[in-house]
């Protein structure tokens, strides 16, 4: 099969025999920037703007959520966060959903998808999400808008500190997904267009 | 050179409306990559490179090592990994599950890896309907043309072409607005991803620590491929694997700042295996497809391995000067620009473009912005002195080898040099002081009449250098 | 000899070592790398015994301090000689800011000039603002850059010749560059780029001229 003969011909290439032992690899290079809470806040809410998201801090996200999606259908993910929030028993929204099937369906012909996220990144603007039984992947990505409530305490300074305190996704889930903004392109012309395949308006609502 | 490299870049530098395309597209990624990377946006800039440069070069050395840990934790997570030697074993490969599964469309999301196996061609051969979904790839796939910059592939389009190719092909009234063409392609595809029964995407990085597949994009056509078809195909060169999770922080800094001037793209994606028990959506299967295609070939050459570094960022292509001018399509293979020219002679051996490593003035601009630190016109020099050799050895192009041996020779006799500078100095025509348009018929040689097909010619000194210097 | 003139002005014993003749980078650039090796021991026995050699050339200074020792790899005691030189070897600019530590040479040329940085004296040489600070002591003299900057002339050796056509197209953008900069001289520190330039802005029938770096610098 390919594989031996590929994994032959990379070795002798490089001089090594099968099962040699490597050097250590260059350290990982994490560098986690010291940032006070409010600070996070506001470069979060910062850089969602700048990418023509919006963003905003919230007392009572039931509230802001419902205002959004006045006169709207919507699927709501199963984050426990969300229902505590109240946002799952919001008219128009649909939660609870365990069938692919349905799923799809929903997130295919719903207006707007609402999610938790497991983490937000503050320089980047960027919404972490992990796929799981509480947050699915369609959710926030087949519906045009997505709203991503999101608790103060889950936003970090960045990649660095993403990656120090989750080095091994892959334990985790399945899928872990970076959003950073609405879905664009600037395919034809160099002209931006927003909304192509993924969402063209991102929420972020920071509790 | 080859009479189509010559021919393709004539058409393409007499063609006025594609030269201000090419400009304008490259000139605006390279000025965003230029803000998002300086010192006051991206601090730590020169050490990113320096990590990423280190990660690579250890990976490559020890690319056996992280393969076999990339493929036990793909199968500890799952998914299944199939080491394709080259374009026929990736095709037979998506075909044997596209049979058994009985399949019949797939939808894909952009990948040069597949551009470069003909992925598509083979598999449409086979009956089966391969939609590109990118959208720059999609208009390119009505059209039945190749990328044109691996970024940008459709750079070279204007809406125009794009209305002419929707309507042909998609039977839509014509439409010229960019928002209002995407929004058709967008209708078009989304049912096209519900519908697929397998996604085939590429890959940005294989993690080897992982078992993942990481994937960069802007669109959301990579995460839609790669979630609602019950099968996941990722088809990557065994060069893409990093040895750890971790390391994507360097990479993930460098990666859109390089290409777009984007902080972050827009949508990155880690994905190790089939979903979960538990997790709703996903697929059910997940392949990695490693990929040779002469991969090998890179590797034995301490020098020239760091061309396998390469996260096809693009930046490259946006700061050369020379692919700025002559587009992606000059270039004879899929990857163009300053990566194109180094990796194409060492996949396809130097006499399939011989000219390739010489369509360069060396300017080192791309090696400058390389976020992986490719030393891109050294490896460019080595290939030159390939291409010499082999011609050497082929007996071909003795004209310019006697030429340099001249040349070599003249210029350890001193007295002989200043001879030949007299020489030359009193043939030239008498131009008073002015520069030279035309030479009479003795120096009218090729590199001369080359020279003056574009610029003039200096004047000849009334006086030597030498003679100036005795005379002082 | 603006560049002799120059250095003697500030005190330097000036030599020139008639046995000289190329670096050898036109046969390195084109692959000859075995022609390119004779030539570069010529210049090895010609200049190893002078105390400092500098250069009005950035591309030639950069072949001998970058380039030369990948020529002589496989030949330690050669080798041992280029690292040698290589510490005695300066372009004219650098050789002027850094080892005789002086701005102002007393120039004065008045004129509007831009400065076009040649690429082996930017990219591998890494000058920038040696020939800036100079300029901006020449009396009379105002410097506007141009942009885009930094962007290749174009010469690239017998890529003028190889590529012509391209090389041309690179060259019209560069005279682009140029007069929006609304300067009525170029200015660089390398032969190549001016000839390149100046053949081009010749064709194109315009009465922008070129200078060296030396030529400016010796004015009075």
């Amino acid at each position: 099969m390919s594989r031996d003969n590929i994994l032959y011909r990379v070795r002798t290439a490089l001089g090594r025999s099968a099962g040699q032992a490597v050097d250590d690899a260059p350290p990982v290079r994490i560098r986690i920037p010291l940032v006070d809470r409010e600070a996070r806040i506001a470069g979060m809410i910062a850089r969602v703007e700048a990418l023509a998201g919006l963003a905003c801090c919230a007392a009572d996200p039931r509230a802001v959520v419902a205002r959004a999606i006045a006169g709207k259908t919507a699927v709501a993910s199963n984050a426990p966060y969300l229902s505590e929030c109240g946002i799952t028993s919001l008219p128009g929204v649909r939660s609870g959903i365990t069938g692919l099937e349905e799923l799809r369906s929903l997130c295919a012909s719903c207006d707007v998808g609402i999610t938790s996220a497991d983490y937000a990144l503050a320089d980047t603007g960027t919404l972490v999400m992990l796929a799981s039984p509480r947050e699915a992947r369609l959710v926030s990505l087949l519906p045009p808008a997505h709203i991503a409530v999101v608790p103060r305490e889950r936003i970090l300074t960045g990649l660095d500190e993403l990656f120090s305190i989750l080095p091994r996704p892959a334990e985790q889930t399945s899928s872990m997904v970076l959003i950073t903004g609405p879905s664009r392109t600037a395919d034809i012309e160099q002209i931006l267009v927003r909304g192509v395949h993924g969402p063209g308006q991102i929420s972020v609502v920071i509790v | 050179m080859s009479i189509e490299f010559d021919a393709k870049i004539h058409a393409t530098l007499e063609d006025a409306n594609l030269q201000l395309a090419i400009y304008t597209a490259t000139g605006r990624l390279k000025e965003k990559r230029i803000e998002a990377v300086s010192s006051e946006a991206l601090p730590d800039y020169q050490e990113l490179r320096t990590q990423a440069n280190a990660i690579k070069k250890h990976a490559i050395e020890n690319l056996d090592h992280y393969l076999e840990e990339f493929e036990r934790n793909v199968e500890a997570r799952g998914g299944k990994v199939a080491y394709c030697k080259d374009a026929t074993e990736v095709s037979d490969f998506v075909l044997s599950i596209a049979k058994e599964r009985g399949s019949r469309l797939i939808v894909k999301s952009k990948s040069m890896t597949t551009e470069e196996v003909d992925l598509n061609e083979r598999l449409e051969h086979h009956g089966l309907e391969s939609v590109e979904t990118d959208l720059g790839e999609y208009i390119l796939q009505l059209a039945h043309e190749k990328p044109y910059h691996i970024v940008a592939p459709a750079l070279h389009k204007t809406r125009y072409d794009v209305a002419g190719i929707f309507t042909n092909s998609l039977h839509v009234p014509t439409e010229t607005v960019p928002e209002k063409q995407t929004a058709i392609a967008r209708a078009v595809l989304r049912q096209k991803f519900l519908d697929a029964d397998i996604g085939i995407s590429g890959a940005n990085f294989l993690v080897a620590d992982s078992g993942a597949v990481v994937l960069v994009e802007n669109e959301g056509n990579a995460r839609l491929t790669t979630t609602a078809p019950k099968i996941h195909i990722a088809v990557a060169g065994i060069e893409k694997v990093i040895p750890r999770a971790q390391d994507l922080v360097t990479f993930l800094k460098l990666l859109a700042r390089s290409a777009t001037g984007q902080l972050l793209s827009v949508y990155t994606s880690f994905l190790a295996g089939p979903r979960r028990p538990g997790e709703v959506d996903g697929p059910d299967e997940f392949y990695v497809v490693l990929l040779d295609n002469g991969r090998t070939k890179l590797l034995p050459d301490r020098t020239k391995r760091q061309s396998l570094y390469c996260i096809r960022c693009g930046a490259c292509l946006n700061t050369c000067p020379v692919y700025r001018k002559i587009g992606g399509h000059s270039f004879p293979w899929v990857y163009s620009g300053p990566i194109g020219a180094i990796i194409t002679p060492q996949f396809m051996g130097v006499s399939h473009e011989p000219g390739l490593p010489f369509a360069s003035s060396l300017c080192g601009a791309c090696g400058e912005v390389c976020p992986v630190k490719i030393d891109i016109p050294r490896v460019l020099l080595e290939l030159r002195s390939d291409v010499k050799k082999s011609e050497a050895r082929e007996k071909q192009n003795r004209l310019e080898r006697l030429a340099f041996r001249v040349y070599a020779w003249l210029m350890t006799h001193p007295r002989l040099y200043e001879m030949a500078g007299r020489i030359g100095a009193s043939m030239a025509p008498d131009s008073e002081g002015g520069w030279i348009r035309n030479v009479p018929a003795p120096m009218n040689l090729p590199p001369v009449r080359a020279w003056l097909s574009q610029r003039d010619l200096p004047p000849s000194p009334n006086k030597s250098f030498r003679e100036m210097w005795r005379q002082r | 000899m603006a560049m002799a003139g120059v250095l003697e002005r500030l005190g330097y014993q000036v030599d020139f070592p008639e046995e000289q003749t190329c670096c050898g980078q036109p046969a390195f650039n084109s692959g000859y790398r075995s022609e390119a090796r004779i030539v570069a021991r010529h210049f090895l026995k010609t200049f190893e015994s002078c105390e400092r050699i500098v250069v009005p050339s950035g591309s030639c200074t950069a072949m001998v301090t970058h380039h030369f020792a990948e020529l002589f790899h496989k030949e330690p005691e050669t080798l041992a000689r280029v690292h040698d030189l290589e510490h005695r070897i300066w372009e004219f600019s650098t050789f002027l800011t850094e080892v005789a530590g002086v701005e102002d040479v007393g120039a004065r040329l008045d004129d509007v000039v831009t400065f076009h940085d040649g690429c082996h004296a930017l990219r591998e040489l890494g000058i920038r603002s040696a020939p800036r600070r100079l300029l901006a002591k020449v009396r009379g003299l105002e410097l506007r850059e141009m942009a885009p900057a930094e962007e290749c002339c174009g010469f690239g050796g017998t890529f003028a010749v190889k590529f012509a056509e391209l090389s041309g197209a690179m060259a019209r953008t560069k005279l682009e560059a140029i007069a929006r900069t609304g300067a009525n001289t170029v200015v660089s520190l390398d032969p190549s780029c001016l000839m390149q330039i100046q053949g081009a802005l010749s064709r194109a029938g315009s009465s922008i001229r070129t200078l060296h770096l030396a030529e400016v610098l010796a004015s009075r």
